[in-house]
């Protein structure tokens, strides 16, 4: 049976998957194709952002009360990932390939451990809060668009 | 609905916590270099020698424990979603115990003093015992049972355990009486720091590490469930067959243990050299190949453990306990622990700016905060240094330029640690004195 933690979970794997190959693509020096395969992660990344602000932080913090726990720090950390990925853009624009790579690096980071806390600790949280209507929050994830 | 306990994941500990352990460790391992070129060849005669026993300390304690005591004040909240409590003394009382406690005991050992050996021994426990506490406690509130949390409490026992035989051990050297069983009592000492507490803590952390640095695979399940018990079980029934009567009865399941455990470590390193393999991140980094070397040493060490077991004659060699310890300690721990703070100390120095600074100053990245020249070359020293230890115990006069090598590494290292934290400072004083505190 799919969960918020099997496919939320399941997303930071593609999102990761996208991850290396912009960043293999970048230790090249075709910038098209850089530029083409950062696009791609990046709009997953925006998705995932999405599905989490949008619908599952909101339905979390209803069900629970609690707004100013764990989905607000999620949310900072995602607003820390969106200036990297910012940066990241700023460096494609200038074909800059050590400060692409560099933030890279930066975000990989930031962003795997900020996955840990979701995984480990939210994603199983919020399936045992919404599991009355785990159902329709997947829904509504599934129809969010990039 | 109030809040689930330990769910204050972001109250990362602020950047002098796990830093002042990070910044003073590499200085440790170089004093350990500067003693063995000091004493030279002479060190390599026996693992009893008073330089050989402040030396492995300053490394073992001094480096190794001083860059794991920080780490794991600061990955708790992310792992465990348990902080310390009340990061910021502790982190002083245990490094104001810690530094004068191992420089006491090295000094305790190397002049064969009784004082410094009993304020070493002081603070030592104390210090110790406040780490054990204050990390046993907020393991114990962690909201998650994984498989992370689980290693970090079987670390953290095993720690408690050498510190207690420590205490006994160097009781022995502080005050004038004769401890029976002292050989058993040492290679107990030995194995529950090196195996328990190294061993278990580099295991556990591999978990989340490996995975999250380079995008492998994640350990097989039926690994992360059952090693680290199975290790610290093996280690438990290890201990036990010393107090057997019968020798030949003692000696056979001594070896059954020993080998097992042996082959559990061996599986890992495999596995994680394994997963290392089919990572997903192309690019390769410092860390990937610190980490490479470091299983590779662990591997050959526990060939060489494993025959000692087998064939006992070779283990009486003075000259295989030595290899054994610099294979295990210079080649797997220092690597280890090498590649670890090349990612976490500009990672950290990243997000602490990036929440002090808050979009008011452009945020150096992490390959800007540590440039990738100065950590490959150090790197090398390093990979150059571990075999010249290691034969230097078969040729004691190459342990002069093994020493020379470890010390320039260590000190190159701590350049670079040194180099990245100014870039904090520096960054740092843009921040609004008034704005938001780290996180």
């Amino acid at each position: 049976m799919e969960t918020i933690s099997s496919y939320l979970s399941g997303d930071h794997q593609r999102c990761d998957e996208l991850f290396s190959q912009a960043e293999a693509a970048a230790s090249g020096k075709d910038w098209a194709a850089i530029a083409a395969d950062f696009q791609a992660f990046l709009r997953a990344m925006r998705r995932h952002f999405k599905m989490e602000e949008e619908v599952l932080f909101p339905a979390f913090e209803q069900r629970t009360g609690m707004s100013m726990g764990p989905t607000q720090v999620m949310r900072t950390e995602h607003a820390q990932m969106n200036e990297l990925l910012d940066a990241m853009e700023d460096a494609l624009r200038q074909q800059d390939k050590d400060g692409f790579l560099g933030q890279a690096e930066t975000l990989l980071i930031m962003t795997q451990q900020h996955n840990i806390k979701e995984e480990q600790i939210l994603y199983p949280m919020a399936d045992r809060a919404l599991a009355p209507e785990l159902e329709e929050v997947l829904k509504r994830m599934h129809a969010v668009e990039a | 609905m109030s809040l689930e306990p330990g769910l204050s994941f972001d109250q990362a500990p602020p950047i002098s916590v796990p830093f002042r352990f990070f910044l003073s460790a590499p200085l440790f391992a170089l004093l350990a270099a500067l003693l063995a070129l000091w004493y030279g060849p002479a060190l390599i005669s026996s693992r009893w020698q008073p330089p050989a026993l402040a030396l492995a300390h300053l490394m073992s304690v001094g480096f190794l424990g001083f860059v794991m005591v920080g780490a794991m004040m600061q990955m708790l909240p992310v792992v465990a979603g348990a902080p310390v409590a009340r990061p910021v003394g502790v982190a002083r009382a245990l490094y104001l115990l810690l530094l004068p406690g191992v420089l006491s005991l090295a000094g305790g050992f190397l002049f064969a003093a009784q004082w410094p050996m009993r304020l070493g021994m002081a603070l030592l426990g104390a210090g110790f015992l406040i780490f054990v506490v204050a990390v046993g406690s907020s393991l114990r509130r962690a909201p998650s049972r994984n498989p992370v949390v689980l290693g970090m409490h079987l670390a953290v026992a095993a720690l408690a355990v050498t510190v207690a035989l420590g205490l006994t051990l160097a009781s022995n050297y502080g005050w004038e009486w004769w401890l029976t069983g002292r050989v058993q009592l040492a290679n107990l000492h030995l194995a529950w720091g090196l195996l328990g507490w190294v061993g278990l803590l580099v295991i556990s952390v591999a978990y989340q590490v490996v995975p999250m640095f380079q995008l492998t695979p994640v350990y097989p399940k039926l690994l992360t469930r059952w090693l680290g018990m199975s290790l610290f079980a093996l280690l438990l029934l290890w201990s036990a067959t010393l107090l057997m009567q019968d020798a030949a009865a003692q000696g056979r399941a001594a070896l059954i243990a020993g080998l097992l455990a042996a082959a559990g470590f061996g599986t890992f390193a495999a596995i994680t050299l394994r997963l290392q393999w089919l990572r997903r991140r192309k690019v390769s980094d410092v860390t990937l190949l610190f980490w490479r070397f470091g299983m590779a040493c662990l591997l050959l060490a526990l060939l060489l453990g494993a025959a000692g077991q087998v064939l006992p004659a070779s283990a009486q060699l003075q000259i295989y306990n030595f290899a054994l310890a610099f294979l295990f300690i210079a080649g797997f721990a220092v690597s280890v622990v090498n590649g670890m703070l090349y990612k976490i100390v500009p990672f950290l120095i990243w997000f602490h700016l990036q929440s002090q600074l808050m979009g008011m100053a452009k945020v150096p990245n992490m390959k800007q905060i540590m440039p990738e020249k100065g950590m490959r070359r150090q790197m090398r020293l390093h990979f150059a240094a571990v075999p010249v230890l290691v034969l230097s115990a078969f040729c004691p006069p190459l342990i002069y330029p093994a020493a020379l090598l470890f010390g320039v590494s260590m000190t190159y290292l701590e350049i670079n640690l040194l180099s990245a934290f100014r870039i904090y400072r520096q960054s740092a004083k843009l921040a609004p004195q008034t704005g938001p505190q780290p996180t």
